[in-house]
């Protein structure tokens, strides 16, 4: 597999959201608007790119016994620069996220990623990787929380785009939570039903 | 005693951990086939969590707040919740044969679910005390349990159903999920 494909195939044919099916709880909690699902993937994308990077490196000093406990160790310590990072320089998108941006730690994604690659790759095919995965999921969870955000209020990322339709009103149901399940189930749907026509 | 009731009923009700907040979705969709292992699930989520709610907070206040640690939270939560399904794993294993293979194959998985973090950092974030965390770590993972025992019993029914091939598996769990929490979204002028 050349470096560019282990790039892609984290966008497209291993899309961690709608293919692997990783990291539903920040999927579903915070696409309520697009701009706070592009601020989730970024962070969630900064944790994975680093923790791959420092995993990668470190390979063959984690001894394979005590692997789980270092990489959840390594992965909270990003997690804490990120949360910190955050809060102070973008304090109304930290609010916001609140308790998901701890919750990056126990993000599958993260966790498996550095199970199933990071740990036995080089350090360069394991920063694309890691990407190539954030890439996606970040890609992900901005469709989930643009649709969210058109459908529920009428904007995206806060501007008004429904302008030509006068009469729209805005569909409660997907802000709130029971939206992200339903918007979410069909998307993954649709895109198993596309993937079926190509095959 | 009205706040500790409060609590309770809201963690299960109305803002029930896994249909409102989104935490615990990955053993939510992924350990809800069959109402037998949903129960299994459940219990030691809410054994775990109550326990996790006890040692966190210990931890917080006479830990981290003395020394003004507080900014390493994050990896000693997940440390100390990590240790701590080891240690149960091994004294269920050691004293009780029975519920050991009864929860045994659930406990390394809670470790990775996030209501159990999600959990000790609202904690923390709301300012409980003692009894108040241990009420709401409780009150959480029974709102857990109840909603992955009601999702498990829609699931064995939908076995029958006739399903479209795009929809099977994943999207129709996650369809039904949504419209679960519609209904416990009508929990929500409760209290």
């Amino acid at each position: 597999m050349n470096d560019l494909k282990v790039f892609w195939r984290g966008i497209f044919d291993e899309n961690p959201t709608f293919r692997l099916l990783l990291g539903m709880c920040p999927t579903l909690a915070v696409s309520i608007a697009a701009g706070q699902g592009f601020g989730m993937g970024l962070a969630a994308t900064a944790v994975l790119v680093a923790s791959n990077i420092l995993i990668s490196l470190m390979r063959r000093v984690i001894p394979d016994s005590i692997r789980i406990p270092c990489y959840i160790v390594i992965i909270a310590t990003f997690v804490t620069m990120v949360d910190l990072v955050m809060a102070a320089f973008v304090p109304a998108l930290h609010q916001v996220l609140g308790i998901f941006i701890p919750l990056i730690v126990v993000n599958c994604i993260i966790l498996q990623r550095a199970e199933a690659f990071a740990s036995k790759n080089g350090v360069w095919r394991s920063t694309l990787d890691g990407l190539g995965m954030g890439v996606g999921f970040t890609l992900a969870l901005v469709l989930v929380s643009a649709i969210r955000e058109i459908l529920g209020s009428g904007t995206l990322f806060g501007i008004e785009v429904l302008w030509f339709w006068q009469s729209f009103e805005p569909m409660r149901i997907m802000v709130s939570p029971p939206g992200a399940f339903i918007v979410l189930g069909l998307l993954i749907g649709l895109i198993n039903f596309l993937s079926m026509r190509k095959a | 005693m009205d706040q500790i009731a409060v609590i309770f009923f809201s963690a299960i009700l109305i803002n029930n951990f896994v249909l409102i907040r989104f935490l615990g979705i990955c053993p939510f969709l992924g350990i809800s086939q069959k109402i037998e292992t949903a129960v299994g699930m459940s219990l030691a989520v809410i054994f775990v969590m109550t326990v996790a709610s006890l040692a966190t907070w210990t931890v917080q206040t006479y830990l981290l707040l003395p020394y003004d640690l507080v900014y390493l939270r994050t990896i000693v939560f997940i440390l100390v919740i990590a240790g701590l399904v080891q240690f149960v794993e091994m004294v269920i294993q050691k004293s009780s044969p029975t519920l050991y293979q009864a929860l045994g194959v659930y406990l390394p998985l809670i470790t990775t679910n996030c209501a159990v973090l999600g959990v000790t950092i609202l904690n923390l974030n709301e300012g409980y005390n003692l009894i108040e965390a241990l009420a709401h770590g409780f009150a959480a993972a029974v709102g857990f349990g109840l909603a992955i025992v009601v999702f498990a019993g829609i699931r064995e029914r939908l076995e029958l159903a006739e399903v479209p091939e795009a929809l099977q598996g994943f999207p129709i769990a996650l369809i039904i999920a949504g419209l679960l929490s519609i209904s416990f979204f009508g929990f929500q002028g409760l209290l």
